[in-house]
């Protein structure tokens, strides 16, 4: 593995690229390199199924001429390699006359947030197996009514240089490692569900603050605690998220229309509204790509800029939206470090890291306490919201009822579904808890890790899209 | 360009006695091109290819891939994958796929027309999708994507079982997003067209859909809630049969994760419903002559009138449950192995069009979109409950739009409660085409 600690591309040859971009036509130019290896491991009722590993190497070239950007992609990192992509992506947004640009890169370090203690391909490949049998035993072991058990190991070093003709020039080594685990429960009333992940921007030392056991019980817990469920109501109702599980709905459901791509095109409910008070005055909304060893965490973003924490809204009134560098440069402003992308493939475009809701001064316990009659969410699934309009859906994985201030008897999955900015207006307890989890962001068929985080809070009025008589 | 199957070829003659090795190699060369305010925002150009390994030894299986032709590093991850076989569990069905026999059909998925398409052509054709869409109705406030892409892909698989295939096909698409206003209410639509070569694609119907979708659902609110007949607009039915697809899939029933697990031969929907896959039909996007193991694709019927008559299998699937591959081994490229999937479901069409099963089903609700539908629909217990838009149907015609309501039932409930087929069949981009499909008996919860 010592190539990983080579220089990935000589500074030279980069320069050449950018060079040629510029002398063909481009008014900036950026090249992008990267090195991505993965490792992923597979355990399905008891078996493990797959060890799998992969590398992808290669160079992404952007240039920009006017309000067109032209992009091509190689896997051929050598000088000549480069040259032929940076020839190819001018070619494509040649407009005006090319000249001679002289540029110079200045090599730019940053602070990490998080220092990987333990680099996963130093660990052997059998002690990965091992993680994941631990888990399935620690799962089974937890009830009889556990019967199947599925676990995954994926662990990533991603490095990469960038440098444009602004004369950026910065790198990254991204190390990521996560496991999860799902269980199937069987009881009376049919099978249920549980899902537990952990996946933290660090090495494998991850599994030393957090055991494969304690993840493996709580997916387990899930699954037994869902076999009782009665089906979920439906209509609107006051909804507690608990902390920790809901963040993904701000993200999803507001932190999109917060993105500038979709703020100049005028196609987000957000658009033309900074200094509005767009949600309740005890909402305070960030994304932060510095907060330590977080899934959404880097150094710096996939154009060179470090990362940094933004305040989108603040006490309800809308603060900032988040910016990369194409759009950011359009209006004469900064980036915010929100320029992010899949791979050398993909063209960069705004993304979020961390977004969390900040705490507020409610007890938790009294934010049920006080809710007559709701559903409390200990778990949410997956969703999708439309950025245009901000309506949304999310899945609930673990939910209960609330009656008379109570957390009863849990409920089947079933979705959530609402609008994002009428919920902002809506949310009218915040807890004094928070806490964060993972997730995989997709945008225009790009996917990139990120953190959601939430404190303890209420939503006054949400449908419920429970199949109770259905 | 070197030839695929002779990479693909040398990479599984280094099989070693008791040992079994798979190569799949692709290659792929893609447009993309986005259009904003009669100019062009941005187009990619690029290629990429990648070897993806597997390697069986002593009933372990291990796999490695890497993003490149470079037969050195193909090298190296042959010895990745060799390697990683040997923390896999023993698994008596692990192996690659056997030769069956089936021939493989000729099928002409390849346009040369692509490779003659200049890139002026393709930008003038996601400019012209711009300008007919913003042109076409005073409320369309924004076009947030108005999309030109094509793709022109080949690959070869090879093992040491003796398989050696490749396929070639090209792709290209038009796609646009909107938004539409009126006073403070807006709502999204978009609208598409796919095909095999430029000439396929029709400007004004992926406008003109896209108008359509995002202005009926203007002035759209949150109705009562209730018990209603449901009318699914194609795109909606295509999405449920993928749906199906997934719990039909003998990987996931043999380890319990279908509603349909053991019940080959019963009744699961009512008599008019009949579910085919078929990857020979080249009318569908997700035709292919070979599936991703290199066995002949074929056609697979899955539910006939109403019964239950056959799961999909890979090789590994079949022989854990003791049957045969149905040739649908699918994958998501070289960086994975393959799965069980369906590649061109299709509905065995109705006498009816949209129109007038709206007509005969007179009060319910068209539905347009649908939204949750990973986190809503359990393929274990069949519990159905999405977000939806759509249009209300009163007497008989589309009356009001509707919007921010889940509809909710089963999977095994709806099968039951289909009313009526339409005869509109979409081949849409994704493994199932659509037709409208009226359902009886949902449950809509509004405010």
């Amino acid at each position: 593995m010592n190539d990983l600690e080579d220089v990935l591309i000589d500074k030279a040859e980069i320069e050449q690229a950018i060079h040629e971009a510029l002398l063909h036509g481009g008014e900036f130019a950026e090249v992008f390199v990267e090195d991505k290896r993965t490792t992923g491991i597979s355990l399905d009722d008891r078996r493990v199924e797959e060890l799998a590993t992969g590398r992808d190497r290669g160079a992404g070239i952007r240039v920009v001429v006017g309000d067109t950007t032209g992009f091509a992609h190689t896997a051929d990192i050598t000088g000549a390699g480069l040259v032929a992509a940076a020839t190819a992506a001018a070619s494509i947004a040649k407009r005006g006359g090319g000249g001679v640009r002289e540029v110079e890169l200045v090599q730019q370090h940053y602070p990490s947030h998080g220092i990987v203690e333990i680099y996963p391909e130093s660990i052997a490949k059998a002690t990965k197996v091992t993680l994941l049998e631990r888990a399935d035993d620690a799962a089974r072991s937890v009830n009889g009514a556990i019967r199947q058990v599925s676990a995954g190991y994926g662990d990533s070093r991603r490095r990469f240089v960038v440098a444009n003709s602004d004369g950026v020039y910065a790198d990254d080594d991204q190390v990521r490692t996560r496991l999860f685990v799902m269980c199937v429960a069987a009881g009376d009333s049919g099978m249920q569900t549980g899902y537990e992940s952990i996946a933290y921007t660090v090495g494998y030392e991850l599994f030393d603050r957090i055991s494969a056991e304690e993840t493996a019980t709580k997916a387990a817990n899930r699954a037994i605690a869902k076999l009782a469920a009665r089906p979920a109501p439906s209509g609107v109702l006051p909804v507690v998220l608990k902390s920790g599980t809901g963040g993904i709905l701000f993200h999803e459901a507001c932190g999109h229309g917060l993105e500038a791509d979709h703020i100049v095109k005028d196609a987000s409910v957000y658009a033309n509204r900074i200094g509005e008070l767009v949600a309740s005055p005890s909402v305070t909304l960030v994304d932060d790509g510095t907060v330590s060893d977080k899934w959404g965490t880097s150094t710096i973003d996939d154009e060179g800029y470090q990362t940094q924490r933004n305040v989108l809204i603040e006490r309800g009134v809308l603060t900032d939206y988040m910016w990369d560098l194409l759009r950011s440069r359009k209006e004469g402003r900064a980036s915010s470090g929100n320029g992010r992308r899949q791979s050398y493939q993909h063209l960069p475009m705004v993304r979020m890291t961390n977004t969390y809701l900040m705490p507020g001064g409610d007890d938790p316990d009294e934010i049920v306490a006080q809710t007559q009659n709701g559903v409390y969410v200990a778990q949410l699934g997956g969703g999708q919201v439309n950025t245009a309009t901000g309506d949304f859906v999310f899945g609930m994985t673990e939910a209960y009822l609330i009656e008379d201030g109570k957390i009863t008897e849990p409920i089947r999955d079933a979705n959530l579904i609402g609008n994002g900015p009428d919920v902002l207006q809506k949310i009218d307890a915040v807890g004094s808890d928070f806490d964060m989890s993972p997730g995989t962001c997709g945008k225009d068929g790009q996917s990139v890790p990120v953190g959601c985080g939430q404190p303890t809070l209420r939503i006054s009025g949400v449908t419920v899209g429970g199949t109770a008589g259905a | 360009m070197p030839e695929l199957l002779d990479i693909a070829k040398r990479i599984a003659a280094q099989a070693r006695d008791g040992e079994q090795i798979e190569a799949y190699v692709s290659w792929n060369r893609e447009t993309e091109i986005r259009a904003y305010e009669g100019e062009v925002e941005s187009l990619s150009s690029a290629e990429s290819s990648g070897v993806g390994i597997r390697v069986i030894q002593g009933n372990r299986q291990g796999f490695a891939y890497v993003g490149d032709l470079d037969e050195r590093h193909a090298h190296e991850a042959l010895e990745e994958a060799r390697d990683n076989a040997k923390f896999a569990s023993i698994d008596e069905h692990a192996g690659l796929a056997e030769p069956d026999g089936v021939a493989v059909k000729e099928l002409e998925l390849w346009n040369d027309d692509l490779a003659g398409f200049a890139n002026a052509d393709k930008i003038a054709l996601a400019i012209e999708l711009e300008r007919q869409v913003r042109a076409g109705d005073a409320r369309i406030r924004q076009v947030v994507s108005a999309d030109y892409g094509d793709s022109s892909g080949e690959s070869a698989i090879a093992s040491s079982k003796g398989i050696a295939v490749s396929s070639r096909e090209t792709t290209c698409f038009i796609s646009a997003d909107v938004v539409a206003g009126a006073g403070d209410d807006t709502q999204t639509g978009s609208g598409y067209s796919v095909g095999r070569g430029s000439r396929d694609v029709d400007v004004s119907k992926a406008a003109g859909d896209a108008i359509e979708r995002a202005t009926r659902l203007l002035g759209a609110t949150k109705p009562a809630g209730g018990r209603l007949t449901a009318v699914f607009d194609p795109r909606i039915t295509a999405t449920l049969l993928s749906i199906l697809a997934g719990t039909l899939s003998g990987e996931e029933v043999a380890r319990g994760r279908s509603l349909f697990a053991g019940r080959i031969g019963e009744e699961v929907a009512t008599a008019i419903f009949s579910l085919v896959d078929d990857p020979t039909d080249i009318r569908a996007f997700g035709a292919s002559a070979v599936d991703s193991e290199g066995l002949a694709c074929r056609r697979n019927v899955l539910i006939e009138a109403g019964r239950l008559s056959k799961y999909l299998y890979d090789s590994y699937s079949s022989r854990v449950a003791g049957a045969v591959s149905t040739g649908s081994a699918v994958r998501g490229g070289y960086k994975s192995i393959p799965g069980v999937g369906a590649r061109a479901l299709a509905l065995e069409p109705g006498e009816l069009n949209q129109k007038e099963i709206v007509a005969a089903v007179g009060d319910g609700l068209l539905i347009q979109g649908i939204s949750g539908v990973h986190s809503g629909v359990n393929r274990v217990s069949g519990d159905f409950s999405v977000g939806a838009e759509g249009v209300m149907i009163r007497n008989g015609q589309l009356a009001e739009p509707v919007r921010e309501i889940t509809i909710a039932s089963t999977i095994q409930k709806i099968l039951q409660n289909v009313l009526y087929i339409g005869n509109d069949v979409e081949w849409l981009p994704s493994s199932a085409s659509g037709v409208s499909l009226a359902i009886g008996d949902i449950a809509m919860s509004g405010a």
